[in-house]
């Protein structure tokens, strides 16, 4: 009936996406989107962490270079072909993430965030002093671009972006199984009371973990595509700054809603891009933001749209409103 | 055993800044339970102004220090005013977030006045004195003196008058103390204000043996949280003993063990603590 269904977005969305490289006059434009498309990726990592079981990971830059350098080791110094390098730097990210989550998960929220943090900063000062693996300051140079599967080569922007899009849907449809799912429930429980979650049955330990260790999965594939696509690499990418960019992207578009971390990711990245000139002080404008957006919008931009769209609702058909705050809560 | 004294004398300075800055930050968590991320960018700035105090206005050290005292102080009261309170009855992620957002804030800002660049802050005590076989710049020992005096005074605040204990009431119960007519605003903004103080106190006694520059909290703030899980979020005496044996560890450690490695020690010592003890070393009985 309608035309502006949730549905029919989402398709024109995908389309969209796909015919970008055409209509695309620059390969900026595209640079830039691929690249954002890298950072959503990790961004649905802490959602699915921090957003739906209520655990606020502040170590996820630290993952993220844990993948970018995994990748970049296993192909530079030891010479793999990039796709088995890039499972590996998966599977490493998630070995190392399921290790440090075992202990971590042993805390409960400020004192997850303080670890979390300081497991971050311990990740980030041992790729800048362990000059012997990774090259300390200087960085790793020379990460090859992504092998050809077949006929189909990697060598242009234009590939680059569809593999990386290809990445992100796939991504976007792991985490929406999952929060519809009985595990996405499960998760929510324990974010919403994790004594009432045990309470009835739930193993919180286990389903914590299962979380934490699929969310730093994301943040590793984040990190590989990332180094594969910049094919340079210093320390700074597990730095507590781009964790803080992070938060703010999951923020802003909205913390515990799936279209959150892509409109939050493309809208910021798009608006530095475009405030280059006060790249050194966006800060000034984004603390502030984030600090307002989490007292007036703490759901962000998706959760004020489906506010508004739910009031709108509930004024014409006030019995449906269960559901529709039932959807929101999926978001 | 000249260096291991050396060594257990430098502790003892860098760990009487550490405390300073871990009460600040155990007293906002002992009564409004918010791990105030943005406490790096308060010391960050108390470092600044005291700087600028000195350089454009030629004040006095101990002037400037205390104009430092004032603006960062009235500064903790803004964001305990126009921030936290708003969150107050908001699930505990979003008090994380906001402070995030006001350090980045701040750091940005302080970027934006004073630039990226990194300062040195003259302090008249540059003396070098030499006492016993140590040799030390007269500053240190000022740093050492003026911690523990600060320490006392705050003991004696909370401890003596009448203002102080209200703080201590409402750090065992928020309930409690509003019901024997506690104003729990007054005393939040209070804690605030001596949060904030101390925060610029010690920057100003550290500034002139480190740097100044917009990343100065960055670590300081990271040990802090440290110190006070090591000696029980909240807990006042656990904050000074934490900051001393951090000091002690980390500058043994760069004697003995790794310089290169110093500053993961406080780290470690946080995931072997949390590992063994997920609430934390002197943990109350509450989860």
């Amino acid at each position: 009936m309608k035309i502006l269904t949730k549905r029919n977005a989402i398709i024109a969305s995908i389309i969209f996406a796909f015919s970008f490289p055409l209509i695309a006059q620059n390969d900026y434009y595209l640079h830039m989107l691929t690249l954002s498309f890298i950072w959503a990726i990790a961004v649905y990592g802490i959602n699915l962490l921090s957003g739906y079981t209520g655990y606020l990971s502040l170590a996820h830059a630290g993952f993220f270079a844990i993948g970018a350098y995994s990748l970049g080791l296993l192909t530079v110094k030891a010479g793999l072909n990039f796709w088995l390098a890039l499972v590996c730097a998966c599977l490493i990210t998630c070995v190392i993430g399921l290790l440090i989550g075992l202990i971590a998960l042993r805390t409960k929220e400020h004192f997850f965030a303080i670890y979390t943090l300081c497991v971050g900063y311990i990740i980030y000062l041992v790729i800048d002093k362990w000059e012997g693996l990774t090259e300390g300051v200087r960085g790793l140079i020379g990460i090859p671009a992504p092998g050809n599967i077949g006929p189909i080569t990697f060598d242009t922007a234009a590939s680059q972006y569809y593999l990386v899009l290809t990445f992100l849907l796939a991504v976007i449809l792991v985490v929406y199984r999952i929060v519809r799912s009985l595990t996405g429930r499960t998760y929510m429980a324990i974010r919403n009371s994790e004594d009432l979650a045990q309470t009835i049955g739930i193993s919180t330990m286990k389903n914590k973990l299962t979380a934490f260790v699929l969310s730093t999965f994301f943040a590793g594939l984040a990190g590989a595509l990332y180094a594969s696509f910049i094919r340079f690499i210093g320390p700074d990418i597990g730095s507590t700054s781009i964790m803080f960019d992070l938060l703010m992207y999951l923020l802003v578009g909205g913390i515990g809603t799936l279209s959150g971390p892509l409109v939050g990711t493309l809208l910021l990245v798009i608006l530095s891009q475009n405030l280059q000139f006060l790249q050194e002080y966006r800060m000034l404008i984004f603390g502030p933001l984030l600090t307002l957006i989490i007292i007036f919008y703490p759901r962000g931009i998706a959760g004020a749209v489906f506010d508004w769209q739910s009031k709108r609702k509930d004024k014409q058909l006030p019995n449906v409103r269960a559901e529709i705050h039932i959807k929101a809560e999926e978001g | 055993m000249d260096i291991l004294i050396q060594q257990l004398f430098n502790g003892l300075t860098i760990g009487s800044v550490y405390s300073l800055v871990a009460l600040g930050l155990t007293l906002v968590y002992g009564i409004l339970h918010i791990p105030n991320f943005a406490h790096g960018a308060l010391y960050m700035l108390g470092g600044y102004i005291t700087l600028s105090m000195m350089t454009l206005y030629g004040v006095n050290y101990w002037l400037a220090m205390f104009v430092s005292i004032i603006v960062v102080g009235l500064l903790g009261v803004l964001l305990e005013r126009f921030v936290f309170r708003l969150l107050r009855e908001a699930p505990p992620l979003h008090d994380k977030i906001a402070a995030i957002g006001i350090l980045l804030f701040l750091e940005a800002f302080a970027q934006f006045v004073w630039g990226a660049d990194f300062h040195t802050m003259t302090s008249p005590y540059g003396q070098v004195v030499n006492f016993m076989g140590l040799t030390f710049t007269l500053q240190r020992l000022l740093i050492i003196v003026s911690a523990i005096a600060v320490m006392v005074l705050l003991y004696l605040f909370l401890k003596k008058t009448y203002t102080g204990s209200t703080i201590i009431a409402m750090s065992q119960s928020r309930e409690g103390a509003s019901l024997v007519g506690i104003n729990i605003n007054k005393v939040a903004m209070l804690t605030f204000m001596i949060s904030g103080g101390l925060a610029a106190i010690a920057s100003s006694l550290a500034s002139p043996i480190n740097l100044v520059f917009p990343g100065m909290g960055h670590l300081v703030i990271l040990k802090a949280f440290v110190i006070i899980i090591l000696g029980g979020m909240g807990s006042i005496p656990g904050a000074i003993v934490g900051g001393y044996i951090l000091g002690f560890s980390e500058s043994l450690g760069a004697t003995y063990i790794s310089n290169d490695y110093k500053d993961i020690i406080a780290f470690i010592l946080l995931v072997v603590i949390l590992t063994v003890k997920p609430t934390g070393l002197f943990a109350k009985g509450e989860r």
